[in-house]
């Protein structure tokens, strides 16, 4: 077997027992990503030398028996939204096309001090604004499946990667699905924490009351363990929770007996894929086997959710890319007279389509006259939205939903209709309004070969039950053994 | 129905400092009106003596000592300036401007 096929804890194992060097592990990886990135096309900037030399200074410690921590060597991809110092941080748009982070993101500064070895920045849609990674303005990713298909997104250079065995995990992060949808659609596992778990320090804002960072992994194993060393309170990041620090591998006790699952019928309604639907019926019929209590319930949002969400983020993200003006840093455009000019000429020229299609918007919903209507109406929906879902945790331990509505759609089909792209997000934008943990998983594929996931849903700080209650299914159902992605299609 | 006039739509462009060519002004004014179409379904809503949610954790007034924190690492910061001399942003000029 590849050393790239392997999943962080079999890598672990094997650097333990000095089966393998770090530097093998790193090359293994830089290699691979040779021999598929121009199919997948999921890299931002590629760290090759760096990478190298850290995977040698590693071996050099472990040679002389010094002390490590317990990630120290294993690779990692980050998604380019996430501040790296020294490295390019692009957010895939013109605007920071050569900005150079400063400063590391907290959770950078706590993958760093495991000695983990960053093998590069991942792409994404422009600013995370997206479902398909298409409006990233260097490149579009493509599905590890089916290179005719999207990876999903925002966060869809991270999944592809992962999918693709070009890095053995990556983080992404997600406003209204960014981390969990493409999960799904690359057939890999995807964890929103609850808002207030992970700092969010150091990552690009775009929608500062729905942003996440989270693992996007080949296993659940390994989704706990990266989950071990990004969540912990800052000071740096005030909605940051301090709550104690836990060992989430802990929780994986592949045991779901007496787990109550609400199945909310909302989330298989309309627009729901019927394939989709059929592979999570038996999904159902699995976790009722494993002795689980499944049974349908109501969860009244799924008809303003969406358009609660993007209200909010698009307000959110006019203000927050309020800062990009081409002043200290970020496209600047050479075509001024005037300061006035020189604002809203780089920020026409260094944003793309969608990011100022957001902008619009967000300054209309919040623009005298409008307020009321939209932004204000959102925030009590928001209210609502919470309110729902505290009624079904009073009854269950987790919901179970489709985590999208269909599985990877052909690259080029949604990306001119803003509209129908916003409703890639219809199942996953809910748990961001209400602040929730969110996991995707994959079940199974449909008849195309395409795989098609679950999104497993918890109460606040609840990520042990929803780790645990993925574990069991995946444990069960074993579907990275069975499948694996064989790159079809594409037009080279 | 949302209806977005060119008047409107140039007054928000403003507001968000930005700047559309013509083709751009209509392609958007027309987005516009269908988004916001699909986004009047929250009227259907019922908030009635509901209260608004800004964010989804319960904390609030997080306090934290006002204490000066100095960045060392100003060459990080300079190498991103579009223009600069010496250790200052160099801007075009404001006054008159």
């Amino acid at each position: 077997m590849e050393l790239t096929e392997l999943t962080v804890h079999e890598l672990q194992e094997m650097l333990y027992k000095k089966e393998i060097t770090v530097t093998d592990i790193t090359k293994a990886y830089l290699n691979r990503i040779d021999e598929k990135e121009k199919d997948v096309d999921a890299f931002v900037t590629i760290l090759e030398d760096s990478a190298i030399e850290q995977a040698k200074k590693i071996d050099e410690k472990i040679e002389k028996g010094e002390k490590l921590s317990n990630l120290a060597g294993i690779p990692i991809g980050i998604k380019d939204i996430i501040c790296t110092k020294g490295v390019r941080t692009t957010c895939s748009s013109r605007m920071l096309e050569n900005f150079i982070a400063p400063y590391d993101a907290t959770v950078m500064e706590k993958i760093n001090a495991e000695e983990m070895i960053n093998l590069g920045k991942l792409n994404m849609d422009e600013f995370a604004m997206g479902s398909s990674t298409e409006y990233s303005y260097f490149k579009t990713t493509k599905n590890p499946w089916n290179l005719n298909k999207v990876p999903g997104g925002s966060s869809g250079g991270s999944a592809a990667a992962v999918a693709a065995n070009m890095v053995p995990w990556a983080l992404g992060t997600d406003t209204g699905g960014s981390i969990r949808q493409p999960a799904s659609l690359c057939g890999i596992v995807g964890l929103k924490p609850t808002y207030g778990l992970v700092s969010r320090y150091g990552v690009v804002a775009y929608a500062s009351s729905l942003d996440q960072v989270g693992p996007m992994t080949k296993d659940v194993r390994d989704c706990a363990m990266l989950l071990n060393v990004i969540a912990g309170h800052d000071p740096k990041d005030s909605t940051s929770a301090d709550i104690e620090e836990k060992d989430y591998t802990k929780a994986l006790k592949n045991d779901v007996k007496g787990l109550k699952i609400g199945v909310p019928k909302e989330f298989f309604g309309e627009g729901i894929n019927e394939e989709v639907k059929k592979k999570l019926e038996e999904a159902i019929e699995k976790y009722k086997e494993l002795g689980a209590e499944v049974e349908e319930c109501s969860l009244d949002v799924a008809n303003y959710a969406l358009a609660t969400y993007y209200i909010i983020a698009w307000a959110e993200s006019s203000s927050n890319l309020g800062r990009f003006d081409g002043i200290r840093y970020g496209y600047r455009t050479k075509n001024f007279t005037n300061l006035k000019e020189l604002y809203r000429n780089s920020r026409a020229e260094g944003f793309g389509t969608e990011v100022k299609r957001r902008i619009i918007l967000g300054t209309y919903v919040l623009s005298s006259g409008y307020y009321d209507a939209y932004y204000k109406k959102a925030q009590q929906v928001r209210t609502l939205v919470m309110n729902e879902f505290n009624k079904a945790f009073e009854k269950y331990d987790i919901l179970l939903t489709p985590t999208s509505p269909t599985v990877a759609f052909d690259i080029g089909s949604k990306s001119t209709n803003p509209l129908e792209m916003y409703l890639a997000d219809i199942c996953t934008v809910s748990v961001n309004i209400a602040g929730l943990p969110g996991i995707s998983i994959p079940v199974g594929l449909n008849s195309e070969g395409m795989p098609v996931g679950m999104q497993l849903i918890g109460k606040r700080f609840s990520e042990e039950t929803l780790l645990n209650a993925a574990y069991t299914f995946e444990q069960a159902v074993k579907f990275r053994e069975k499948y694996k992605p064989e790159f079809k299609g594409g037009v080279n | 129905m949302a209806e977005i006039s060119r008047d409107e739509m140039m007054h928000i462009v403003k507001l968000a400092s930005l700047n559309l060519n013509e083709n751009e002004i209509e392609t958007y004014r027309k987005n516009m009106e269908d988004i916001l179409d699909f986004a009047q379904i929250i009227d259907s809503a019922n908030v009635d003596g509901l209260d608004i949610t800004i964010g989804s954790n319960e904390q609030s007034n997080v306090f934290r000592k006002d204490e000066v924190v100095e960045f060392e690492d100003k060459e990080a910061l300079l190498q991103n300036a579009p223009t600069k001399e010496r250790n200052m942003f160099k801007i075009p000029k404001v006054i008159n401007g």
